[in-house]
């Protein structure tokens, strides 16, 4: 690697290997001769690491400043853990060395404990830059390469914390341009080069952008419970932090007491709205921050990228060779508000959660979005006409949602009766039975499959339903399990295995013969022999 | 042990008829597949056994020692729980270990490895020759005094590796080296 677009900060010489600059230790002569040179982490870091570390420890430095009054030996303690943290950052710094190779990225970590990572570059799924409030005010950028799973764990993926936004950026172009092209002679010089020489290439596509109508759906996503969670583990971390027990505040133990001396049902309707009114303002507070400035786009050199975030600024680019997927998840008052989540399936993210593609959105908008993604109709992929499982796997969703539930009244009932419980638990354990009903009826309405030209799909669940809609081509096994209960309803569970997503896509009680003849037709051949003819 | 024989290409079954035998009837309400071709080593049975067993030591020493160390001052209920636990566990010691010796096969075919297992929860694994990322052998104490071994076969996906445990050691190591071979063979990062 000889050229760069950006131009190598001044500190980083790019011509000569490591071992020829001043100030490296003997160490470094162990590399061999490479053309690559190493690079270091931009020297920002030097400020950025301690920096970020000193906010860790400001709680534990304010509670010894606080409590300690005077005392030096406390104030000595965290005069050193400061010293130490600075100290810990240069190091990081001095001994954290990466590099790109026309086969590889490498990191090498640590002084101690010495951690080398490689990563061949022919794995790389996404790139993914994420700059939280302290790098962005440096201007800095941490970078995180995702590799197919499944391999030794070494080659997982890698994450460089951190480099300029500029080097960021030429990471990303470089790591995830297309090789094997009539331009792209393998090899980094020709990444490199190519990126330079075409500095203006045709204009990304925007494929979506943030409509701020959509924040309507905030309120109704699971995170509006992360929001109640978030506010209140901040509430009590603070009031940890500084030694303050709640309780103690006397504005809170009067309203404690006062709600404690109110009827049950006002108490507890008041506790509700109270959460409610958390839970929906703590959700729309969570959409801007992660959804702040939202843009979905096609780029020229064959990814898909997702920009947003306010404090944290989030860049996903995803290989479209590596797209294996799209999934529309629909928790039930989103779906209730008629709106769906969209996220891609790829290697190289971590499955739950990762790779959004859309804020919560009207669910025909999921639908476009994953219909643009991967360059199919929809009717092709998410919003296909799907079969319906067998009438046995209704009452199998419904003996799972009622057991349970029964379990619970007798359980109420019994200590209704005895006298060891409250005496509203029986008949409040009345409501439980319809609700699981409703539950059951609902999860088997929602569970079907199909099988389109290019896509496996399988939806299923109530409280948080699924549609995934998988490459066929990235089906790479198939598991069937039968429990003997679904035997006897003659049903299975199908996984189509794949090294997208979480790893396995389940087909949730279809019909024994059904699953066998869709496993078949979804990849030819592969069953041909293991079918009992 | 003489020579070592066993087909990697497995049979097809259904229009020759040679190998008719092999396919046993599907049941009622089982998916309409073939049971796989070989079964594990007889060996396998005596090492489920003793791991049933070992496993079986951790609720019950505990109980015994309460017994043994409160002596009559140990509650009615421990020795019943202690006998229900020691009773338990010979009992899945002498039931579960030949079934599932009946139940769990292993086949590898041109295009596929595919096994069965589960004595309770049945489960069928088919994983495509061409996607096979590594093949891993290793066999535990317990395997190696029995000279048995586990082949743990891995694709792309976290969850998709198949796994035959309970194998003849010298077959395992066999297997591992022909799978090895095919896989080197086949181009591609199987993803």
């Amino acid at each position: 690697m000889t050229v760069h677009p950006q131009g190598p900060p001044p500190e980083q010489p790019t011509v000569a290997p490591d071992r020829f600059r001043p100030g490296t230790g003997p160490a470094d002569t162990t590399v061999a001769v490479v053309e690559t040179p190493w690079r270091r982490l931009d020297p920002r870091m030097l400020a950025v690491g301690p920096l970020n570390g000193m906010v860790g420890l400001v709680p534990l430095v304010v509670v010894l400043l606080i409590s300690g009054q005077g005392d030096l030996t406390r104030l000595w303690v965290a005069a050193v853990a400061g010293v130490l943290v600075v100290l810990a950052g240069v190091l990081r710094w001095r001994t954290t060395r990466y590099r790109i190779t026309p086969d590889r990225v490498e990191l090498h970590i640590g002084w101690l404990n010495r951690q080398r990572r490689s990563v061949p570059r022919d794995r790389i799924r996404t790139v993914d830059l994420t700059a939280k409030l302290l790098h962005r005010a440096f201007g800095l950028s941490v970078v995180q390469v995702g590799a197919g799973s499944g391999g030794p764990a070494d080659e997982a993926g890698l994450s460089l914390d951190a480099v300029s936004k500029a080097e960021a950026d030429r990471l990303r172009r470089e790591l995830l341009a297309q090789r094997g092209g009539a331009a792209a002679a393998p090899g980094d010089a020709a990444g490199a080069a190519r990126s330079t020489a075409v500095p203006v290439v045709p204009p990304a596509r925007e494929l979506a952008r943030l409509d701020w109508a959509w924040l309507r759906y905030a309120p109704l996503t699971l995170s509006s419970l992360a929001g109640i969670g978030a506010v209140v583990a901040a509430v009590f971390n603070v009031a940890g932090d500084l030694g303050v027990d709640p309780r103690d505040i006397d504005a809170v133990d009067a309203a404690g007491e006062r709600l404690a001396a109110a009827p049950v049902w006002l108490a507890v309707g008041g506790l509700g709205v109270l959460l409610l009114v958390v839970a929906a303002l703590g959700s729309l507070l969570l959409f801007a921050e992660r959804w702040w400035g939202y843009r979905l786009t096609r780029e020229p050199d064959g990814t898909v990228r997702v920009k947003r975030g306010l404090l944290t600024r989030r860049s996903l680019s995803v290989s479209e060779q590596r797209l294996r997927g799209a999934e529309l998840t629909e928790p039930l008052l989103l779906r209730a508000g008629r709106g769906a989540q969209c996220r891609a399936l790829t290697t190289g993210l971590s499955g739950e959660g990762g790779g959004a593609l859309l804020p919560p959105a009207p669910r025909a908008q999921a639908h476009r979005v994953a219909s643009e993604v991967l360059r199919e109709p929809p009717a092709e992929i998410t919003a296909a006409t799907l079969r319906r499982h067998p009438p046995a796997a209704r009452v199998r969703r419904l003996t799972r949602a009622l057991g349970p539930s029964l379990v619970l009244v007798a359980a109420a009932w019994v200590l209704t009766v005895s006298g060891a419980g409250p005496g509203w638990a029986g008949p409040v354990s009345l409501l439980l039975p319809p609700v699981a009903l409703l539950l059951g009826v609902d999860r088997y309405r929602n569970l079907g499959h199909a099988l389109t030209a290019r896509y496996v799909v399988a939806r299923s669940g109530s409280l948080n339903r699924r549609t995934a809609a998988l490459q066929r081509a990235g089906v790479i096994g198939w598991t069937i399990r039968q429990s003997p209960f679904q035997r006897r309803a003659g049903l299975v569970t199908l996984t189509a295995v794949t090294a997208a997503g979480v790893g396995g896509y389940d087909v949730l009680d279809v019909g024994a013969a059904d699953a066998v003849t869709l496993a078949d037709a979804a990849t030819p051949g592969l069953l041909a022999r293991v079918h009992a003819h | 042990m003489t020579s070592l024989r066993y087909p990697t290409v497995a049979p097809v079954v259904g229009q020759s008829g040679g190998m008719e035998q092999l396919a046993e009837p599907v049941p009622a309400g089982a998916p309409p597949l073939r049971a796989p071709a070989h079964r594990l080593s007889p060996r396998a049975r005596t090492w489920w056994r003793l791991r049933a067993l070992l496993n079986g030591l951790v609720p019950v020493v505990p109980q015994v020692l309460a017994l043994a160390v409160l002596g009559d001052a140990a509650p009615g209920w421990l020795g019943l729980t202690t006998s229900v636990t020691v009773a338990a566990v010979l009992a899945y010691t002498v039931a579960v270990p030949p079934l599932r010796y009946r139940i769990h096969r292993w086949e590898v075919t041109d295009e596929a490895v595919y096994t069965l297992s589960g004595w309770l929860v049945r489960e069928w694994r088919i994983a495509p020759i061409s996607r096979v990322q590594t093949v891993d052998t290793e066999h535990g104490p317990l395997q190696q005094l029995l000279r048995l071994a586990n082949v743990t076969v891995t694709t792309a996906s976290a969850r998709g590796p198949v796994r035959i445990m309970g194998l003849d050691a010298q077959e395992a190591a066999e297997l591992a080296r022909t799978l090895t071979e095919t896989t080197q063979a086949t181009p591609g990062d199987a993803t």
